[in-house]
């Protein structure tokens, strides 16, 4: 249970570095509830960036089609969300 | 009898829309929906048996695809040869179509096939990308006969609209869709009936004058026409969508609002921007990053942007004013990124009240220049130019 736990906690980590990189602001992994889209620190550009690097350096792919802007719009959904579909 | 125009469509459509609501509000309506989408195409198609034969055909044959990818995916996973090989196949008739326009050959060619093709290819893609992993004949041809989208979109998500149909929605819950569809639909009368007309009369008087306030005026009232008469079937595709309990997305939200390029193209035809998006764009944009195919990603991007629109272009048909169109929209999203990642200018002024408003201007005339490219009224132009430089 608590192996678990420990991994998740280095995978939510290691994607909030991913995002901060593509950002290029590491304030997004303190600040959780930052709108990623309002604060001009997305586009759907730096979104498909996200998703490159998500699938090499975690092995998780998700496609374009199946992700929304309401489901990451914040660090913390994205987390939310990369975990839940990692799962699957 | 057509979709969405003629009174007779209309008079046969109400009481089948009343009897969805008494059955909506404890059923699910998917069995309905299809029964009454079968009679409308009977209808509508019926008068053309080549049309109708067509359209069976290509539901049959795409059927097929599918079901033989979807049958290799899930057992040998994600095979880039058989994929692509099926993506070319469930192209095929489109192509067919397209490639012997004016004249297509009748076997290949049904209103609403460009539209099909879509939901087609999105259900392959999303089955490569292990998102779909069965699907029934009963959910396909629910999803590609919607009548309601079928000739002229808007276009649906398979998933989406399959889900909308599973839930049985409370009394409550699908009574206020059917207002809302109401709603929709009378806006999208009067979008067409009154609006558009309006603007199309005012162009029609221009249509042979060639002078340069002639063409402006043109550019602005054919933009507005075609605003209105898309938008307004668009509506009233979506309101008749929501009184058979099915949210078909929205294809227009205030275009002409719009402060820079890529904000209009989320604003209008979004079901078809989108489609691209997710389904083209962000796919070549992945692979390109993935695979370094760019030194920059500004490059990158700007080879997407037109790759992407040039598509677009093509989709709308093969004549030249459409590519060109395409092309057009291409350049304008490449420059329009460029600008907006490397310009000091506009990191400093992008907030500010005169630069919004002159961005506003500056938008809007691209946009209706492009309109105006689309609308084939130039064509003649470079022809007379030509004659006069050489003469």
């Amino acid at each position: 249970m608590n192996e678990n736990k420990g991994t998740s906690d280095t995978q939510a980590a290691q994607i909030l570095k991913i995002l901060a990189e593509i950002c290029e602001d590491d304030s997004v992994m303190t600040d959780r509830k930052v709108d990623l889209f309002k604060e001009n620190l997305l586009d759907s550009l730096s979104v498909t960036e996200l998703l490159v690097e998500l699938d090499d350096q975690l092995g998780i792919y998700i496609s374009p089609a199946e992700i929304e802007r309401e489901q990451i719009r914040t660090p913390e959904l994205l987390l939310q969300f990369v975990e839940a579909r990692s799962k699957r | 009898m057509s979709f969405f125009s003629g009174l007779d469509f209309y008079l046969l459509l109400i009481p089948f829309l009343a009897v969805a609501v008494l059955i909506g509000r404890h059923k699910s309506l998917k069995a309905y929906n299809l029964l009454i989408s079968l009679l409308f195409i009977t209808l509508i198609y019926g008068s053309s048996k080549a049309q109708a034969l067509s359209l069976l055909l290509y539901l049959i044959y795409e059927f097929i695809l599918l079901r033989l990818y979807l049958y290799w995916r899930t057992r040998q996973g994600r095979k880039q040869v058989r994929y692509r090989l099926m993506l070319f196949l469930a192209l095929l008739p489109l192509a067919a179509v397209k490639l012997t326009l004016p004249q297509p050959l009748s076997l290949f060619g049904f209103l609403g096939i460009s539209y099909a093709s879509f939901k087609v290819l999105q259900i392959l893609i999303d089955s490569y990308d292990g998102l779909i992993k069965q699907l029934s004949f009963y959910d396909y041809a629910s999803f590609i006969l919607f009548f309601p989208t079928l000739s002229s979109g808007p276009i649906d998500r398979s998933e989406r609209y399959l889900a909308d149909l599973a839930e049985v929605k409370d009394r409550e819950t699908y009574m206020q869709l059917v207002y809302q569809g109401l709603w929709k639909f009378l806006l999208g009368l009067v979008y067409k009936l009154t609006f558009s007309e309006f603007f199309y009369v005012r162009m029609q008087a221009l249509e042979s004058t060639y002078t340069p306030a002639a063409l402006l005026a043109y550019a602005y009232l054919y933009g507005f026409y075609l605003f209105f008469d898309f938008a307004g079937y668009s509506l009233m595709a979506v309101g008749c969508s929501y009184i058979l309990g099915v949210k078909t997305p929205d294809n227009f939200r205030f275009p002409f609002i719009s402060r820079d390029m890529k904000e209009f193209w989320d604003r209008w035809h979004i079901t078809l921007s989108h489609w691209l998006r997710d389904y083209l764009f962000s796919r070549f944009m992945f692979q390109s990053i993935k695979k370094k195919r760019f030194k920059s990603r500004l490059t990158g991007a700007s080879v997407g942007f037109m790759l992407n629109m040039t598509v677009m272009g093509f989709w709308h048909g093969l004549s030249g004013q459409y590519i060109i169109y395409g092309l057009y929209h291409g350049v304008l999203l490449a420059l329009t990124e460029i600008y907006q990642k490397k310009s000091g200018f506009y990191k400093r002024h992008q907030q500010q009240r005169w630069y919004q408003g002159l961005s506003w201007l500056l938008t809007l005339n691209l946009v209706m220049f492009g309109f105006m490219i689309f609308s084939g009224h130039l064509n003649p132009i470079p022809a007379a130019l030509w004659r006069r430089l050489v003469s």
